[in-house]
């Protein structure tokens, strides 16, 4: 359970970082807390000719509000994501998502890009980032693109990063006002992964509630599913669990020692339309006071 | 930007507990085995050695870490804090006699660890609830206690009682 050799590399910049990567193209791995790569590269998961550790490059823990966007860097630990009074105001369902991410002990270094990158199908920030249509930015040397979270995962431990490329940075959507946010896991204990999870906002727009609901730990990446429900409605239950059932019904749920396909199936079906009920309710209320 | 080939070797010097100490360790030496096996700090256990059981935690610059999954080249110039680092500051001394009162410990594996969770927590929640504490404590795997005298142990030093 020790790592294979690798060269280790310590950049002081992010030029440094980028230039380290193009040099090993699609041998190196980034090091941010080191709470996924770490098992991996322990377990030989992983045999990367390089370990790129990016720890000391100052100013990637920012977390800065862009427009309508909130750009967390790629050295924000979920601790302080969790701690961040500006999170809390404008990104409610990751807010709400992040007491479920790991451990009190796990959190303190673990990072909210570093969890994207990972890409376990079970994890709650790429689930949230994909509910709330936010992207992923990519820096290397040849220069920066986004990419739609929804795109960027490609299935477990699989993402659309290229071997120079690096995270550099998250963007959230923020919530506005009046939106409705909701986040429900179930996992063997708390901060376990989770063996379902379901994320779900839901926003007004004059007389409807638009909403997107997801289901991650299912299937091997976060499942979406969108429509509009009236705004005026006295209760959500029912619509809910059928916008719900429907995506769980279309889903080819994982399996493993800690549940079956129809189990995972019947939690996605349950916490999905508990979600997004509460989701709607939220908005509603709010929208109509 | 600091570089070590394959099987290189380089010193790393660093304070822990207080003290300046420096040892070797090549790019791919853990954390947990450079304080173990260079620094003979054997009082960091090593149980699953891959991020889970949370027997390895220590306290790098302030943070929780799990020394299994950290680099020993990650705590180049750091302060670390172990086991042995805990002594007659703050609750400390209240700590240990809670523990062992309340049977918070048996063969004292997971222990390490666990004091240092609960040393990083307090700090930053002095006044948890029960909910937090059992939420804190999911971090760590216990294999003898059932983990009930740890959350009366800490409830109890963190209302200030005896
Ligand atoms: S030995 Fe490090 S977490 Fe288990
Ligand atoms: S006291 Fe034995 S593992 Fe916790």
């Amino acid at each position: 359970m020790k790592p294979a050799a690798f060269e280790y590399c310590r950049p002081d910049t992010l030029e440094e970082a980028l230039a380290a990567l193009a040099e090993f193209a699609d041998d190196a791995a980034v090091m941010s807390g080191g709470l996924s790569l770490g098992a991996l590269l322990n377990t030989r998961l992983v045999q990367p000719a390089a370990v790129i550790d990016i720890n000391r490059i100052t100013g990637l823990d920012r977390i800065e509000v862009t427009g309508s966007m909130l750009h967390t860097g790629p050295l924000v630990r979920q601790a302080d994501a969790l701690n961040s009074p500006l999170i809390g105001e404008a990104l409610p369902l990751l807010a709400a998502a992040l007491p479920n991410v790991g451990h009190y002990q796990t959190r303190s270094r673990g990072t909210l890009a570093g969890s994207v990158a990972h890409a376990d199908p079970s994890a709650e920030i790429p689930l949230c980032l994909a509910v709330l249509g936010g992207e992923v930015e990519l820096a290397s040397s040849r220069g920066r693109r986004r990419v739609g979270a929804g795109d960027f995962i490609q299935g477990a431990l699989e993402t659309g990063r290229e071997g120079d490329e690096m995270l550099a940075g998250l963007l959230w959507p923020k919530s506005q006002s009046g939106d409705g946010v909701a986040f429900i896991e179930v996992s063997e204990r708390h901060g376990d992964f989770a063996i379902a999870a379901a994320a779900a906002v839901a926003r007004r727009d004059g007389d409807a509630l638009r909403y997107t609901l997801g289901l991650g730990g299912i299937e091997d990446r976060a499942r979406l599913t969108s429509g509009s429900a009236p705004a005026a409605a006295s209760a959500f239950a029912e619509l809910a669990e059928q916008a719900a059932g429907d995506l769980a019904r279309q889903l080819d749920p994982m399996q493993d020692r800690r549940a079956s396909a129809a189990y995972r199936r019947h939690l996605a079906g349950h916490l999905g339309a508990q979600a997004l009920e509460q989701a709607l309710v939220r908005a509603g209320m709010e929208g109509g006071t | 930007m600091m570089r070590l080939g394959l099987g290189e070797r380089r010193r790393i010097s660093c304070t822990v507990n207080g003290v300046a100490r420096s040892g070797f360790a090549e790019g791919r030496t853990l954390l947990s085995d450079f304080l173990r096996h260079e620094l003979n700090l054997y009082g960091t256990h090593v149980g699953c050695e891959h991020g889970v059981c949370g027997a390895c935690t220590v306290i790098l610059d302030s943070r929780l870490a799990r020394s299994c999954g950290t680099l020993a080249m990650q705590a180049d110039g750091a302060e670390i804090t172990t086991i042995e680092g805990l002594g007659d500051s703050d609750r400390e001394p209240a700590l240990r006699e809670a523990f062992s009162r309340h049977g918070a410990l048996q063969c004292g594996f997971c222990t390490a660890g666990v004091l240092l969770s609960v040393k990083h927590f307090l700090q930053h929640n002095p006044k948890p609830s029960d909910g937090e504490i059992r939420d804190m404590l999911s971090g760590h795997l216990c294999r003898c206690t059932g983990y009930e005298g740890m959350v009366r142990a800490i409830a109890e030093v963190a209302e200030g009682q005896p």
